[in-house]
């Protein structure tokens, strides 16, 4: 049993690979826009998702 | 394409932005970018995603635009200093938009922590209970000591990382002296791996890191299924500052002109307001005549006249003509100001309400601690192995954890919410469906919620086709709603020359073909008659003074009314109509449905009505749709809006429904109930369970296998005793509607 050991790492190494790309589509919003996505592979173009920006700073009194 | 072609008619009475407005919502991001978020609702397919991307690209200073088809949402970055022509350019293609609140927290955090917790502890359990099961089929002692060692490894992690969503709450709780669900999970998990971690140490044979873990697992589904049903209500108020204008053209008494946000203000102020703004503060007119949409005020949206010395609600509508006013309040004195102070208030009281969960927390937290307690004291008396006596008081915890009544009422809650939306009812929060299913007495609105939408123009008595092709002729020249109810309906209709059609504010349209002058407008006005001579006609067509033809105000009952209140009598509900519209239409309804009203009751009005009920003790179901219900809707137990009504309203309900039936009524108030019915069954499948289990872990019985195998197993009974919800007893509905928006809102003219 012993001898098959490896296993056990490589099997957890590939788990942590998994988790790891689906941390990284969660975090680069690929959940964002499902419809819209779905719909978008059907279109010419290449945008990938985009992520907000954020630090909003609204002006002020503006002269017209 | 059908769904690319929105009606461009109601935009007319849609608020518009003026270029300031568009710039002060925008935000900075770098080097003169800045970012304008539109908010396009008839955003449909993937035609229109990429027309509305390919419309804005195409302005000149758009950088860039990116559409969302999930949120009906456009993000548009530009540079310069005047915005592009976002919305005109929008209008122009036949899509209706307004300005995005920008607020910052769009993309739920506590969604994404869930989810990534959820992951974590999927991961971490699934590797583990791999490691376990060569550990159960029985590992050789070194083996079974290196699974036990990686398994804690990756537990450890785990822990820190998925379990803090418990933990941090249940310390939280603690240090106030209370105990809610979390406290018994958190003391349950890091016991049991505590334990494990010990047992590891000590080369023992039994480590329960798989059941900690795979604990964390299935309570973390049956949070974050909880929070996807959890309410964004609080965005009820936000959306409600939508409506206040964000700016307003202020004259300085030297006759300059500048654009200032609303906060700044002030009474005594003179504002320009231009026909399709909205009224920015309390104020007086100084200037002007115009048609004034208060549906915000009394949720009619008969539009009512605005002359010198009317005073107007923040938050009301100008739509004929440009208006000179004087502020009278400042901002956050204003009409609108209160009504969100109104909300504000509302929701507060509402947030006394105990989950279900909490209060069955509340009682099982002191059981399971004091038996596992008990239990430990208890074997140390009878053997005096301390070792022993804790690991068996651990098993009881572990084992007790309340897995199952996780799962027990966000599993019913989202199988109901599927049965809900499938009779096209949209429900936000799993708490509403436990308040729903409470509720004793039904407060109606009227205008929108008995009725269908708009009032429509009706003809009263006997009218030729001539005339009435000749009003909407002359209703063609104007913008006044009831012109536009008059001019809609199509077909052929003979070429009229009019010459010089003029319309008079506050009174209608005058026009001359000939030597003949016709007017269209206030019955008073146009025969010159006294008001009684046409007592229910709202709109009177005349030729020198004789009526050609009168349109009267008509309120269409939706469909499935009558029904739905016979229903919900049945079910031994109290009904009542509350209403802002006069007593005789309020009455009038109310006598063809055979319940009480209350009538002319402003919001406030609304608010104090409910909150008597409930004092009263009764549970209250209000079911509304205008601005002027949204305090009410919130006040109330429970709340339903129809998909037509305005957006706050919609935001504010528990839930919405989309088809035209009011039907929908009952039919929420049944799922709900028997919603809690299936919620109280689980409690029960949950307590036997515990029932059967503790007095096998007290006798010191439990193994990981066998901790492992009753907790799968009871999540199992309990999520499978949910899906029961499937084959439910009340009929489907027979007409199965496209479940869409209600029918068009358009004013029409009735045949």
């Amino acid at each position: 049993m012993i001898d098959f050991f490896f296993l056990v790492p490589i099997a957890i190494g590939m788990g942590l690979a998994g988790l790891a790309s689906f941390m990284w589509t969660l975090k680069s919003g690929q959940y964002d826009d499902l419809e819209g996505a779905a719909q978008r592979i059907l279109f010419d173009g290449n945008e990938g998702p985009v992520l907000e920006e954020k630090r909003p700073t609204p002006p002020t009194g503006i002269k017209t | 394409m059908s769904c690319c072609a929105p009606g461009a008619e109601l935009c007319l009475v849609e608020a518009t932005s003026s270029n300031e407005e568009l710039l002060l919502a925008s935000r900075t991001l770098r080097d003169g970018l800045r970012q304008t978020d539109l908010s396009v609702p008839d955003m449909h397919c993937g035609a229109c995603l990429q027309k509305i991307e390919a419309t804005l690209g195409g302005l000149d200073g758009v950088a860039f635009a990116r559409a969302n088809l999930s949120a009906r949402r456009v993000s548009v970055q530009w540079t310069g200093d005047n915005p592009p022509p976002l919305i005109a350019a929008l209008q122009q293609i036949g899509y209706q938009v307004h300005l995005d609140e920008a607020t910052a927290d769009r993309n739920d955090p506590q969604l994404t922590r869930l989810l990534l917790a959820l992951a974590v502890a999927g991961f971490a359990s699934s590797n583990i209970m791999l490691l376990s099961a060569s550990v159960w089929s029985g590992a050789e002692a070194e083996t079974r000591d290196l699974f036990h060692w990686i398994s804690a490894a990756i537990a450890l992690p785990t822990l820190a990382y998925a379990g803090r969503l418990f933990f941090g709450p249940a310390w939280r709780s603690l240090r106030h002296g209370r105990t809610n669900m979390d406290v018994p999970i958190s003391i349950g998990v890091l016991l049991a791996f505590g334990m494990s971690l010990y047992e590891t140490t000590q080369h023992g044979p039994h480590a329960y890191f798989d059941a900690s873990v795979s604990l964390l697992f299935f309570l973390l589904i049956g949070r974050t299924l909880d929070h996807v049903m959890r309410a964004r209500a609080r965005q009820a108020v936000e959306g409600l500052a939508r409506l206040s204008a964000r700016g307003a053209l202020v004259q300085r008494p030297d006759g300059t002109q500048i654009y200032l946000p609303v906060d700044e203000i002030e009474p005594g102020m003179t504002i320009l307001l231009a026909a399709g703004e909205r009224v920015p503060v309390d104020c007086r007119v100084a200037k002007g005549h115009s048609a004034i949409d208060r549906s915000l005020v009394s949720g009619e949206s008969v539009p009512q006249s605005a002359a010198e010395g009317s005073l107007l609600q923040a938050g009301t509508l100008n739509l004929t003509a440009p208006l000179t006013i004087v502020a009278t309040a400042a901002a956050k004195d204003s009409f609108l100001a209160e009504m969100m102070r109104m909300m504000a208030a509302a929701e507060a009281g509402r947030s006394a309400y105990r989950r279900i969960t909490d209060r069955a927390a509340r009682l099982y937290a002191p059981v399971v601690h004091v038996t596992a307690f008990l239990t430990c004291i208890g074997w140390m008396m009878a053997t005096g192995d301390a070792h022993r006596a804790i690991t068996i008081a651990i098993a009881v915890l572990i084992i007790t954890c309340p897995c199952a009544l996780g799962l027990a009422v966000p599993m019913v809650h989202v199988v109901a919410a599927r049965r809900l939306f499938e009779s096209g009812i949209m429900i936000k929060d799993g708490g509403a469906l436990e308040r729903l299913a409470d509720v004793d007495t039904v407060v109606l609105d009227k205008t929108g919620t008995l009725t269908a939408g708009r009032p429509r123009l009706t003809i009263a008595g006997e009218t030729s086709a001539g005339a009435r092709a000749l009003a909407a002729a002359i209703a063609a020249h104007s913008r006044h709603p009831y012109s536009e109810a008059l001019a809609a309906p199509g077909g052929t209709r003979p070429a009229i020359t009019l010459d010089d059609v003029i319309e008079v504010p506050g009174a209608g349209l005058e026009a001359r073909s000939g030597e003949n002058s016709y007017r269209l407008g206030r019955p008073d006005w146009a025969t010159g008659a006294p008001p009684a001579a046409h007592p229910d006609a709202a709109v009177v067509l005349s030729r020198n003074g004789d009526c050609l033809a009168a349109f009267r105000l008509d309120d269409q009952l939706r469909s499935g009314t009558r029904e739905a209140i016979v229903a919900l009598t049945a079910s031994g509900l109290t009904v009542e109509i509350l209403s802002g519209d006069n007593a005789t239409r309020v009455g009038d309804i109310a006598a063809r449905l055979g319940v009480s009203f209350i009538a002319n009751a402003r919001p406030a009005d609304k608010v104090a009505r409910i909150a008597a009920l409930r004092q009263a003790g009764r549970k209250v179901l209000m079911v509304g749709d205008g601005l002027n219900d949204t305090p009410a809707l919130i006040a109330a137990d429970a709340s339903m809006a129809p998909a037509s009504a305005a957006d706050i309203g919609r935001t504010a309900a528990d839930l919405v429904f989309v088809r035209e039936d009011l039907q929908a009524v009952p039919r929420a108030i049944a799922v709900a109930r028997r919603a809690a019915r299936l919620v109280r069954q689980n409690f029960g499948l949950a307590i036997a369970y515990n029932v059967v289990a503790i007095p096998v872990a007290i006798s010191g019985q439990v193994t990981p296998l066998l901790a492992a195998v009753a907790m799968s197993l009871s999540s199992l009974v309990v999520i499978a005793n949910a899906l029961r919800f499937g084959d439910s007893p009340w009929a489907r509905p027979h007409a199965a509607r496209p479940a869409g928006r209600t029918a068009p809102l358009t004013p029409g003219l009735a045949p």
